[in-house]
């Protein structure tokens, strides 16, 4: 099976129906997307599928078989909203925050704070209320 | 001289990794040869194991059960009762019974253990329960002088619900056998505790424990005390099988076996003066601690010194047990029994402006401590008391008054609090701990060495600025040592809002000793010249404070924050769905050494608050959570919360860095009761939390 993952074909080789995210941390060895509940309800183990924000837990690698799929790795240590998130101390403890980073890629620039909220509203964190990552998104 | 860092948003030290995904958390860690383990539970609330069978084929199995276990089977904590792993008693559900650890996590989920029981009858319901942990009595004045001067007596009963952490990253550890010791490395917020817990687990079978904290998804008290138990199981699996051992906890085991907030009742019995004077106040405090002690005394403790609010009261009588019931061990979470008891006393307080007809913010205003007052153990505060500060300036913010009197007849309702939470340990707490924490100069800078972990609240950024001011160094010039109790010292736990206040204290006078034995001499060229030289400092506490353990009299804290919520909201009458439209939270914080990282610890307990007080409902059947997911656990999303605006008063407490108090606790015990005195405002009078459309809807049907 083969993808792109981060912009770089890969080939994979792992059973076709385990869970994406497991996929991704194990045998690809990102271990920036994270597993809060296993279920898609937390949304820390977000990826950009073809440039949608998914929950990996709820993909069977079979799933994204040729597809694009973007990891926290694959936006570089310089990535805008990254900084931002640093600048407005948008991370906490951090676990929510590649996840929240990459839903918030697909927002574009300059969202609106109604839009945030709504594509937010499968990402939860548990430490900052929000605010601060409504700041941090809104910046760049 | 460098920049000033203290009172400046200053750069995260571990913003980069965070936001770029490379910070490393406890499952993105694996050793070689490492096996994954997991951990078989009981499934009655109460009783005793008759026979235990292993349906599956042992061969790569590791197993490990009580009989495995070389020093005491205990989880040493306060009072050594809560077994490391089940002998015969079962006390209840999702008590660790057996340990597994395979190589593959499918063969290791797929292996079947029975355990068959004698049942017996379990304990529920904590006031029927006949056997406390721990009984408090704080008494103060003459409770029947003040009653029989009373005007109006006001009573009332009301109650809180178990409330789950969600840190967003759940429990794990790794243990890995070193050099005849065992290394465990983790997600938690106390390394000394696991250590401490550890050497009474394993006794002579190491010969050294070491504990290392992994970046932490999130602990909120959640990680304070189960470490201890998940670290002793992996420690034991990796001995007997002599290879590392992750347990990493999904949800629903998280859910279900570790610990969440005290559910309580409280009863407030009050006599008021005609004036709205507060003239004696009979409180009773009821806590449902589980089936282990753990740390229930002492959250049992700050939830009673709480309990009559941050109000002048000549005479008051709290008495206050935690009661043992066949549940999971309750446990440490943030605001630590207070947020239960100022619910109550918050809630009441309306209920006593109801009887009066006054308005619930003058109420406050009329009987809130002021400098030179005496709180309910008898400490007299002093100028860093601030709570009338705090609520003018949340009226004033909010424009209370103004929408107190234009929601009226509307689907909205404004509602207040005022609190305030004790920083640090109790009483002699901070000298019974002896906290130690250092500074080493280093080729090019200074190194801090604590105990005190990062769990998001943001630590290391913040004890860096108190250090670099002291030692009049650029911030970017001091590093902060990965808490690992083989290389830092015992900093006391990462708990009580102390890591501040208390543990940036004590690395301010190290820092300000390292400065002087640098004299004029640059730091690099006293370190190219003496080497890692390393100031270690103790914490010294106060000389005025003073405190009785038995009497519960004295010097509680040695200061207090100080906070005021107004809620809005907005009800609707079909779904009976309340939507909070707005929370001004104005708090008095000593000094914000980091304005960003304080606001966003306000904003974010703000947002934990409002869970407690609207969605978080765990249901508890047959002694364990049945909705352990989630899926039908809800914590706030982006959708749920309103606009948060946070106003920081720094009112200083001199013995903190720069001023500092503690904070971290703080907002958690403000929106619960804020968001219910709103609801109270639409007429309707809800006395327990949370505060469920179903709850609404009776309230409204019971309101005339």
């Amino acid at each position: 099976m083969r993808i792109t993952l981060n912009g770089a074909p890969r080939e994979l080789t792992c059973h076709p129906a385990a869970r994406l995210l497991d996929v991704l941390r194990e045998e690809c060895g990102l271990t920036g997307t994270k597993e809060g509940c296993g279920e898609g309800e937390c949304g820390a183990c977000t990826v950009l599928i073809d440039g949608a924000a998914v929950c990996s837990c709820l993909i069977p690698a079979a799933q994204v078989s040729g597809a694009s799929i973007t990891t926290i790795e694959g936006l570089g240590d310089d990535h805008p909203l990254a900084r931002a998130f640093m600048d407005e101390v948008g991370a906490q403890c951090g676990i929510c925050t590649p996840g929240m980073i990459l839903t918030a890629v697909t927002l574009g620039p300059r969202p609106s704070l109604p839009r945030i909220r709504t594509a937010l509203a499968g990402n939860l964190c548990r430490c900052t209320g929000y605010e601060a990552i409504y700041r941090a998104i809104r910046k760049p | 001289m460098a920049l000033k860092a203290v009172g400046t948003s200053v750069p995260r030290k571990d913003g980069l990794g965070k936001a770029t995904g490379a910070a490393r958390y406890a499952d993105d860690l694996t050793f070689p040869g490492m096996l994954h383990g997991r951990t078989i539970r009981s499934t009655i609330p109460c009783g005793t194991i008759s026979a235990i069978r292993r349906d599956f084929d042992p061969a790569g199995f590791t197993v490990v059960d009580w009989r495995d276990i070389p020093g005491r089977n205990v989880v040493a904590l306060l009072t050594d009762d809560q077994p490391c792993l089940v002998e015969r008693e079962v006390r209840h559900q999702a008590e660790p019974v057996l340990l597994l650890a395979h190589e593959s996590r499918e063969a290791l989920l797929g292996a079947a253990v029975h355990i068959e029981y004698l049942p017996g009858t379990p304990l529920l319901d904590p006031e029927r329960s006949s056997r406390s942990f721990k009984d408090i009595l704080i008494e103060k004045g003459n409770l029947e002088a003040g009653f029989a001067k009373a005007y109006r007596v006001v009573e009332g009963s009301y109650r809180t619900g178990h409330q789950e952490h969600v840190y967003i990253e759940p429990n794990g550890v790794i243990a890995v056998p070193e050099d005849g010791g065992i290394a465990v490395h983790g997600s938690i917020q106390c390394p000394y505790y696991v250590h401490k817990a550890l050497v009474t687990l394993l006794g002579d079978a190491v010969t050294h424990v070491r504990v290392v904290q992994t970046e932490t998804g999130g602990g909120f008290g959640g990680k304070e005390e189960y470490p201890s138990m998940l670290a002793g199981h992996a420690a034991l699996l990796a001995l007997k099988a002599r290879r590392p051992v992750k347990i990493v906890y999904d949800r629903v085991e998280d859910m279900e076996a570790t610990t969440k907030r005290h559910p309580a009742i409280v009863r407030h019995r009050t006599a008021v003066g005609r004036d709205g004077r507060l003239l004696a106040m009979e409180i009773e405090v009821i806590l449902d601690a589980g089936a282990y002690v753990t740390l229930s005394p002492v959250v049992l403790s700050r939830g009673a010194i709480h309990s009559a609010g941050p109000y002048r009261c000549p005479n008051t009588r709290i008495s206050a047990r935690a009661m043992f019931t066949n549940t999971p061990p309750n446990g440490a979470f943030r605001g630590f029994g207070a947020p239960q008891t100022e619910f109550a006393v918050e809630v009441h307080m309306d209920r006593i402006a109801e009887a009066l007809a006054m308005d619930p913010a003058r109420l406050r205003d009329r009987n809130a401590l002021r400098p030179g007052d005496t709180t309910a153990t008898g400490q007299v505060l002093g100028q860093d008391c601030s709570a009338r500060q705090v609520l003018r300036a949340a009226l004033r913010k909010s424009g209370y008054r103004r929408k107190r009197k234009a929601f009226a007849g509307t689907n909205r309702g404004i509602g207040l609090s005022l609190y305030y939470h004790g920083s640090g340990f109790t009483g002699s707490g901070e000298l019974k701990l002896g906290s130690r924490a250092s500074v080493e100069l280093t080729a090019t800078g200074v190194r801090i060495l604590t105990s005190s972990t990062e769990i998001g609240q943001g630590t290391r950024t913040m004890h860096a600025q108190i250090v670099a001011d002291a030692l009049e160094m650029p911030y970017e010039q001091v590093e902060v040592a990965q808490p690992d109790t083989g290389v830092v010292p015992d900093s006391g736990p990462t708990v009580a809002s102390r890591t501040c206040m208390v543990v940036g204290g004590i690395l301010e006078r190290a820092a300000l000793e390292l400065k002087e034995r640098l004299g004029d001499a640059a730091p690099e060229e006293y370190f190219r010249r003496h080497g890692p030289v390393r100031v270690t400092k103790e914490y010294q506490q106060p000389d005025w404070i003073r405190w009785d353990e038995v009497a519960y009299r004295g010097d509680a804290y040695a200061t207090y924050g100080w906070g005021c919520d107004v809620a809005e909201v907005e009800l609707d009458r079909d779904t009976w769905e309340v939507r909070p439209r707005r929370l001004t939270v104005v708090a008095d914080v000593g000094k914000a050494i980091h304005p960003a990282l304080a606001t966003g610890q306000i904003e974010g307990g703000t947002a934990q608050g409002v869970g407690y007080a609207l969605l978080e409902q765990v249901t508890m059947r047959d002694g364990v959570m049945a909705n352990a997911q989630l899926t039908n656990y809800l914590i706030p999303t982006t959708l749920d919360m309103p606009q948060v605006d946070v106003v920081l008063v720094e009112n200083p407490y001199p013995g903190g860095p720069s001023g500092a108090k503690g904070l971290g606790e703080l907002p958690m015990d403000g929106p619960a009761p804020a968001l219910v005195n709103a609801l109270r405002h639409l007429g309707l009078d809800l006395r327990s939390i949370p505060a469920l459309p179903e709850a609404i809807m009776e309230a409204a049907c019971a309101s005339p």
